[in-house]
């Protein structure tokens, strides 16, 4: 997990961020237990209840859930849930601004393609 | 209210010098706070009172909703971690150990001997022979272990290299998860408490200038920089705390959130140091 503590993202969002990042590369499997609060707050030496606040997000979205007693697991299906979002968040928050972008500077569709084309070769 | 520290109407004066003046505070239960404010703005006055260590000229300090001042049952809720000494010369650490737990009946000597370990701290030495450094962590520890309802660290971090910086706030926030305490950290070192703290309150000149939630102070102001005369423009009107001027380019720190930025200036967020630097400069 890497936090950004400069960044206008407030840290809760941010730490809800990471364990989704951590959930989409497999890191915390589905069904498995993810670390503690305490964990969590000791490693980045953040609040526990900024840390708490960022899980309850991901509770709230289905993505953890609790087990009484014994902490947060990831949910099954929960990368998935995942993907849907960002993929809606990747539309608004780089297509729409993207073309935008291109129409202030008069870039047509067409060129917009060759260009992700091309940035297709160099990436 | 029960089960917080409430100080009202204190004022404290020293010859002409008033170090508090008319301050009400509360500091609730088991929240950690962070008490900032320039050399001299009052805080370890602040702290010095509510730990009964200095009388206010003015005003009182309740503790649980029972008087604060001269009462060793209240009093025996707060442990002040300072930068006064006040063990006799020649006391070892093994001995600060021991006089904690004499006056804090919850002091946990295990936990204590673990940390030393853990720090490298011999106990054996005394308080007097130790590096300024050694001598924080022995006070700290000692803090830490106290198990009191109420723990005031006024500058815990002096003379401590960054590896102990680092170790501290962790050992901080795996105690503070266990066994929930109230905590106030007075320090200088901003950038490294700023997310650890819930609640932030700003001293300045003896007098609170800010006490809000950590989250919201993130949000009260940002940077705008960009050609001088556009953001000159665009700040007009607002509410400006500082500026930088670098040739043509101009930086302006501003209160509120940004609305309406031109696409040719740019944003920075304004993290808690640099909001402090502004609110407390001149």
């Amino acid at each position: 997990m890497r936090f950004n503590f400069e960044s206008d993202t407030p840290i809760y969002m941010q730490v809800a961020e990471q364990i989704e990042d951590a959930v989409l590369s497999g890191a915390f499997g589905e069904e498995t237990q993810i670390p503690s609060t305490t964990e969590i707050s000791v490693t980045y030496k953040i609040n526990p209840a900024t840390v708490l606040k960022g899980m309850a997000l991901l509770a709230e979205a289905e993505i953890l859930y609790k087990k009484r007693g014994v902490g947060m697991f990831v949910s099954k299906g929960a990368a998935g849930t995942i993907l849907k979002q960002r993929k809606e968040a990747f539309y608004k928050g780089y297509i729409v601004r993207l073309l935008e972008e291109a129409q202030k500077l008069h870039i047509s569709q067409q060129e917009i393609v060759k260009m992700i084309e091309e940035g297709k070769a160099d990436a | 209210m029960h089960n917080s520290i409430e100080a009202k109407g204190l004022t404290v004066q020293f010859g002409t010098v008033t170090a508090l003046d008319q301050v009400d505070i509360s500091f609730g239960e088991n929240r950690i706070y962070g008490l900032l404010g320039r050399n001299g703005a009052g805080k370890s006055t602040l702290l010095n009172v509510m730990g009964n260590r200095l009388y206010p000229t003015q005003g009182s300090v309740s503790i649980d909703g029972e008087p604060g001042a001269e009462n060793d049952k209240a009093q025996g809720k707060i442990y002040y971690m300072g930068e006064k000494n006040v063990c006799p010369d020649g006391t070892t650490v093994r001995q600060l150990f021991r006089w904690s737990r004499d006056f804090y009946p919850a002091f946990d000597m295990e936990y204590a001997n673990q940390l030393a370990a853990q720090f490298g701290l011999n106990t054996k030495k005394k308080l007097k022979g130790l590096s300024t450094g050694y001598l924080t962590i022995a006070k700290l520890i000692a803090a830490l272990a106290s198990n009191a309802s109420y723990v005031f660290f006024d500058e815990p971090v002096l003379g401590l290299d960054a590896n102990h910086r680092e170790m501290f706030y962790r050992e901080l926030i795996h105690r503070y998860s266990e066994r929930p305490s109230t905590i106030i950290i007075s320090t200088h070192l901003i950038e490294e408490i700023a997310d650890i703290v819930e609640q932030v309150v700003i001293i300045k000149e003896g007098k609170i200038l800010l006490d809000r939630p950590a989250e919201e102070v993130k949000r009260m102001g940002y940077m705008v920089s960009g050609k001088a005369s556009e953001v000159d423009a665009f700040c007009a009107g607002k509410q400006i705390l500082g500026e930088d001027q670098l040739g043509g380019l101009k930086s302006v720190c501003l209160l509120g959130e940004p609305e309406n930025v031109p696409a040719t200036l740019e944003i920075a967020a304004l993290d808690l140091q640099k909001l402090f630097v502004q609110l407390t400069n001149a």
